[in-house]
């Protein structure tokens, strides 16, 4: 859906549902989330409706997904980091998993 | 340890705010949830601003340069990447950093939290519409161009008004994008009525110049424009497949659509003021909630300002020149400046404020959503969290003179994740509507702590020694 400019440096390694992909330090979760064939981040607890990305800014929190293990994280307000595990979040959590 | 000044924020009002009051000699901590400072205007600016995307990103973001070297070096301590999610009478803040809360007490508090784009909900066929993947805000795109070189991979299309997607469309073509189409919601006819507000203007030229130029290279490059449009449809099946569109003209389309962004203007962020019981006031010209003010910028609260487009929208000269004011209006209340120093200080500042503000009501005019973003159709959804749509709000709505608390407790409106930031402008609307009421008599929605997610483990790392309520 979008895709960078310039030839990006790889520095760094995160898995999206157990998918490695190399993304730029410093870069948002939420912007790897919008190059890859899928962009969703999660699925709405009422409907099950796939939401992506939207403002990236921090104010519609459907960017909202697993980091490391935390739910309900603004992908949008998360810096990359090398080996870091997200997991698109799939309806209503729960405090035990 | 309590420190003179918490200042929230770092795009321009904060920082100005925090350079200004490290003048006087205060101490300062600045609390920002972006990892460096410049707010969304001047995203990621320190390391973007000498490449080619800087250069493409124009003059006004180059401005942030400097004003970023300036706040580094004022002395301010910066915490980044720090999300505020409790602001305590006293005062005490509570934010969490890196998965560690902390509490942060500070005398007086500064809100520089800034704007948000205006909720502009889009209907969609049996639902989705503006909740589809693939459908952002401008603003967003704006934000992925800026901190990732990010571009929309096939051409987009722009739905909405104002100088943002004017500018955004100008930065993507210069990048290399490629837009599909721009829909242009802003009504027909306007130009006459915005020409007597536009005397006001001649004092402020430069941002009049700006939108033509930006103008001139749209139409030069032959981008597919469609004047006059009133509704607006995004329909896909997981994602965004299809836009189609009517106008005031009475004519209408359809297209493929990859990408759909959409904008109709920005609002004030007014989630943290309304959580510490700021009152606030409608202002019809810009169709949103401000804060009451006083000179300075301190709100009904004592010990509480606000500076930036959170006070009202005014773009980042004004955010700057409000920051500065709302500095000196803290060190008077602290004692570290005399009234009468800080009146002759305020002086030139409030000069170039009245100028530079000159050019907001030919704007507001301009500009001014249509009525369909107030006024969504039945079958759109407004409060994207909890999937309520206009149709059930409306009944509720007309049952009763109910304001929006009730309307949220009856049906969950504004109780999802975002707490009303993008469904709660439209609510005011619809109650308003259905009830033939004003929006300033509807109300507010209450905000209700915490103002971000805050886990239960951050809970517990919570330093000790808050007071207790």
């Amino acid at each position: 859906m979008f895709h960078t400019l310039h030839d990006a440096a790889h520095a760094v390694t995160i898995h999206i549902d157990g998918v490695p992909i190399a993304v730029e330090a410093g870069e948002t979760v939420a912007a790897v989330l919008l190059r890859q064939p899928e962009v969703w981040s999660r699925t709405t607890p009422v409907s099950g409706a796939r939401r992506a990305p939207y403002c990236m800014m921090g104010v519609c929190f459907d960017c909202l997904a697993e980091i490391d293990g935390v739910s309900s994280v603004q992908t949008c307000l998360t810096a990359v980091c090398d080996g870091m595990v997200v997991r698109r979040q799939l309806g209503r959590r729960s405090l035990v998993r | 340890m309590t420190v003179d000044l918490l200042v929230i924020g770092a795009g321009p009002a904060g920082m100005a705010a925090s350079i200004a009051a490290r003048r006087h000699g205060l101490d300062v901590v600045c609390v920002d949830d972006q990892p460096a400072p410049g707010g969304q205007i001047w995203r990621a600016v320190e390391t973007v601003a000498a490449t080619a995307r800087g250069r493409i990103l124009g003059a006004a973001y180059q401005e942030g340069v400097a004003m970023a070297a300036a706040f580094r070096a004022s002395g301010a301590a910066y915490l980044p990447g720090t999300q505020v999610w409790q602001i305590e009478p006293g005062f005490h803040a509570c934010v969490t950093r890196a998965g560690q809360a902390t509490s942060i007490a500070a005398r007086t508090v500064l809100l520089a939290t800034g704007a948000q784009e205006r909720p502009a909900p889009l209907p969609g066929w049996t639902l989705p519409g503006w909740t589809l993947p693939g459908v952002l805000t401008v603003g967003a795109a704006q934000i992925l161009l800026k901190t990732s070189g990010q571009v929309p991979a096939r051409p987009v299309w722009i739905v909405g008004c104002g100088p943002l997607p004017l500018l955004y469309a100008t930065q993507l073509l210069q990048a290399g994008g490629a837009i599909a189409g721009w829909l242009d919601t802003a009504p027909t006819g306007r130009f006459a009525a915005a020409f007597w507000h536009g005397r006001g203007a001649i004092a402020a030229p430069a941002a009049l110049w700006k939108g033509l130029g930006w103008m001139t290279t749209l139409r030069r490059t032959g981008v597919r424009i469609i004047r006059g449009v009133t509704e607006v449809e995004a329909t896909g099946q997981g994602r965004v497949e299809h836009l189609a569109w009517s106008t005031s003209a009475g004519s209408s389309g359809g297209a493929p659509a990859d990408v759909v962004l959409v904008h109709e203007g920005v609002v004030p962020s007014i989630h943290a003021p309304l959580s510490l019981g700021c009152e606030m006031r409608w202002d019809a010209a810009q169709d949103c909630h401000v804060p009451v003010l006083n000179p300075w910028g301190e709100t009904s609260r004592a010990g509480v300002f606000i500076a930036g487009d959170g006070a009202g929208i005014g773009g980042a000269e004004v955010a700057g020149l409000r920051g500065e004011l709302a500095a000196l209006g803290v060190a008077v209340q602290l004692d570290r400046l005399r009234a009468d120093a800080a009146h002759a200080a305020a002086r030139p500042l409030r000069r170039r404020l009245r100028r530079a503000l000159s050019v907001r009501p030919l704007l507001d005019a301009l500009y001014r959503p249509r009525q369909a973003v107030f006024a969504p159709a039945d079958e759109t959804i407004v409060c994207r969290c909890e999937e309520l749509t206009a149709g059930q709000l409306r009944t509720i709505a007309g049952t009763a003179p109910i304001g929006p608390n009730q309307l949220k407790a009856f049906s969950r409106a504004g109780m999802g994740a975002c707490q009303g930031r993008q469904c709660g402008a439209t609510l005011i609307r619809l109650l308003a509507a259905a009830q033939g009421r004003t929006p300033a008599e509807v109300g507010l929605l209450s905000v209700r702590p915490p103002l971000k997610p805050v886990t239960l483990g951050e809970l517990a790392t919570l330093a000790q020694g808050l007071p207790v309520q």
